[in-house]
């Protein structure tokens, strides 16, 4: 805490404080997750001027990272080339190149697609639900949560690009006018899904930049460099805090979050009509659009963690994504993880009270057949581990969230893989039955495409402002405008007010 | 409070750079409470080109400067309308008709005859036409907000003003510009300092 009743403290740049290396200090956690009777508990620790939190935020993008962050870019870097390589190799040779048979013709692609589509709801869900339901403890993640679904939809817009095998003609999928007087045939859902994750993306995109705007404006103003200077000045397009244009914002971004809201909850649903229009057993489901929607908010949250963890102490954000920050999205994937079992359970009894032969067998089959593996890594990663979230001190452990969520991360895309794989290889006619096994191609452009979310996202925490400043001095106690000792029943000194209003000394206001 | 010197800033500034014209006036607060009283003194004062910058949307401060609520989410209303519509047409005349419209080339529209489903299958038009709708009203709600905050720009006076930095970091300011009629240098001084503002600076227009 900051000593209030020293008035050097008052500048506003508290340059002096040494950056939250890996000192022992940096991994004690402060418990903030008790709400006392009668008032909010803080969702910023140890900061009560907007300065520190400006200066906080900023110095991770005008300082060098620490080493971790460049061999984790280098990783991710490598990772990238080699998904480029898996993918030239694919245009070139051709869909052969992967595990695909006959029956089997959705395998690790359209996995893939699933899964990253899924992991690009929490960002918008946190940015606009939350938004709405007025969850003042966004703030804290909704930046980087935002920047993790474009990264997401990034990753998940490939996939069906290539997997159309002749990538060249993949823009037949838009209503382009053309010479062929050809159009697309809007009654399939395969074509929903090219509108929905489109617009999803587009939508993603412009409210995470809205969002980010005077955040950039901040930084284009403390930049030092030349080149900064001009890249941030751009990026942020003349941002200069007006409350006329504060006005007209919020109410645009009120408007976003508004739309994004049934957006987010779409675009899942129009991904499970690709499978749930079908008549495939396995796939001919209801239930699949609100089941598709909760795993994509169990996965999205799940990665929301994996990288939220790692993030706050390697860049020393632990004021502002604080103990309680993870404990609700923990609570958020408890709560969204008993949805999917309970989705996994009522496709059994439907399976089982519908009569139909093939239905039933589809499931008996994902649990008990060639895939059964695959069907009891999604049951215990999805439905088993996360019941632990149910204790406190798991929830508030931060080790254990960790292995918690990259289990969740690794439950879901074993979902995805058993809903299209078990269902595609044994269908109908058992003499059509046949087994995938991924080839090295599905594997490294698997893996490759975690290294273009990772390059994209370490990119973002090094320039980018990864917490949105700006709203999250909107919900310090300080800023509220009407309570006239600011923030005294938050622990602060009342001596503190008097010092903050003193005039200046005479070489500060030169 | 500060007294003296926001006199003696404001006139070394413009003894300094009598030749640059004048943008207008600007007094720097500290805290959300204090611009709020200053700014419904300059309201009540009848000023009308004059604005508050402010790091974060201070609640209720567009209130005491009696700003008008925006007729924005009208706008958008009739964006995602239009979207609505575009899809609906769309869909209809690329997969139920057959006559031709001229988009930047001539296009045939083409009836597409599938599983004996009717021509115009309108449930299964319905996520399109929703995703325009959004995709319309999302983009719009962006792009009319910055139009009529006359963003995107390159250069404004205020950010050629080094004080003016902080505005985007932990200081609140409010700035008088000098094209309001009520505007009168010295005049328009004496008032800012009955603000209780920290301090008061002229902004040159560069």
């Amino acid at each position: 805490m900051s000593n209030p009743s020293n008035p050097s403290s008052d500048s506003g740049h508290p340059s002096g404080k040494p950056s939250g290396g890996f000192s022992l200090k940096g991994f004690i956690e402060t418990d903030n997750t008790e709400q006392p009777t009668g008032s909010r508990a803080p969702l910023v620790l140890n900061m009560h001027k907007f300065g520190e939190v400006t200066h906080q935020v900023c110095r991770v993008a005008e300082n060098r990272p620490p080493m971790a962050w460049y061999i984790a870019f280098v990783i991710c870097l490598g990772m990238m080339g080699f998904l480029g390589f898996c993918v030239m190799y694919l245009i070139f040779t051709g869909v052969g190149v992967w595990g695909l048979n006959n029956p089997v013709m959705w395998a690790y692609d359209i996995t893939n697609f699933v899964f990253w589509v899924g992991i690009g709801h929490a960002g918008t869900l946190i940015s606009a639900i939350l938004f709405l339901f007025r969850q003042k403890w966004r703030t804290g993640i909704n930046r980087f949560a935002e920047a993790m679904t474009i990264f997401a939809v990034v990753c998940a817009g490939l996939f069906p690009g290539i997997h159309v095998g002749r990538v060249w003609l993949a823009y037949w999928l838009f209503p382009i006018p053309n010479s062929m007087e050809m159009w697309p045939q809007f009654r399939s859902p395969l074509l929903w899904d090219v509108f929905a994750v489109s617009t999803y993306f587009t939508v993603s995109l412009v409210f995470w930049y809205v969002g980010m705007i005077p955040d950039l404006a901040t930084l284009r103003d403390r930049a030092k460099g030349r080149f900064q200077q001009f890249a941030y000045g751009l990026a942020s397009i003349g941002w200069r805090g007006s409350m006329r244009h504060w006005h007209r914002y919020e109410v645009a971004y009120l408007l976003l979050a508004a739309l994004a809201t049934p957006l987010v909850l779409s675009v899942h649903s129009v991904v499970s009509f690709d499978f749930a229009v079908s008549q495939v057993p396995g796939w001919h489901t209801t239930i699949f659009p609100p089941y598709f929607v909760a795993g994509a908010i169990f996965s999205g949250f799940a990665m929301v963690v994996s990288l939220a963890v790692p993030a706050r102490q390697l860049f020393g954000l632990k004021d502002l994504i604080t103990m309680r920050h993870l404990d609700n999205m923990n609570k958020i994937i408890l709560l969204t993880g008993c949805m999917v079992g309970y989705a996994y359970s009522m496709e059994f009894f439907i399976a089982w009270y519908s009569g139909a032969m093939y239905e039933k067998f589809a499931f008996v089959n994902r649990a008990f057949g060639q895939y059964w593996w695959a069907y009891w890594i999604m049951v215990s990663c999805n439905v088993i581990t996360p019941q632990l979230f149910w204790f406190k001190a798991v929830r508030t452990s931060i080790p254990l969230m960790f292995i918690l969520s990259i289990f969740v991360n690794v439950g879901m895309w074993f979902e995805r893989f058993v809903i299209i794989v078990t269902s595609l290889a044994n269908d109908f006619l058992p003499s059509s039955w046949d087994q995938f096994v991924p080839t090295w191609v599905d594997i490294g452009t698997m893996v490759g495409a975690f290294g273009l979310f990772g390059t994209l996202f370490l990119l973002f925490c090094r320039y980018l402002p990864m917490i949105a400043i700006a709203e999250v001095k909107a919900i310090m106690p300080e800023a509220n405008p009407h309570a006239g000792h600011h923030g005294d029943d938050h622990g602060i000194p009342s001596g503190a007010i008097p010092a903050l209003r003193e005039p200046r000394s005479a070489e500060d206001s030169l | 409070m500060t007294t003296l010197s926001p006199q003696t800033q404001a006139s070394s500034a413009s003894t300094n750079s009598s030749s640059l014209p004048l943008y207008g006036m600007m007094a720097e607060f500290e805290t959300p409470s204090q611009i709020m009283a200053a700014a419904k003194k300059v309201n009540a004062a009848g000023y009308r080109f004059w604005d508050c910058h402010v790091p974060f949307p201070v609640h209720g401060l567009d209130k005491a400067m009696g700003i008008k609520r925006t007729i924005l989410p009208i706008l958008v209303f009739g964006a995602g309308f239009t979207g609505a519509i575009l899809g609906f047409c769309l869909q209809a005349f690329t997969n139920a008709e057959s006559f031709s419209i001229w988009a930047l080339v001539w296009v045939t529209g083409y009836p597409f005859l599938i599983s004996g489903k009717p021509l115009m299958s309108v449930p299964a038009w319905i996520p399109i036409i929703f995703e325009l709708t959004i995709l319309l009203s999302a983009l719009s709600a962006v792009g009319l907000m910055l139009l009529m905050n006359g963003l995107p720009r390159l250069s404004h006076p205020l950010l050629s003003n080094n004080r003016f930095r902080r505005a985007t970091d932990d200081r609140f300011f409010i700035v008088i510009e000098s094209r309001d009629p009520k505007f009168l240098r010295s005049k328009t001084e004496a008032f800012m300092k009955t603000l209780g503002a920290k301090h008061i600076e002229v902004v040159e227009d560069r």
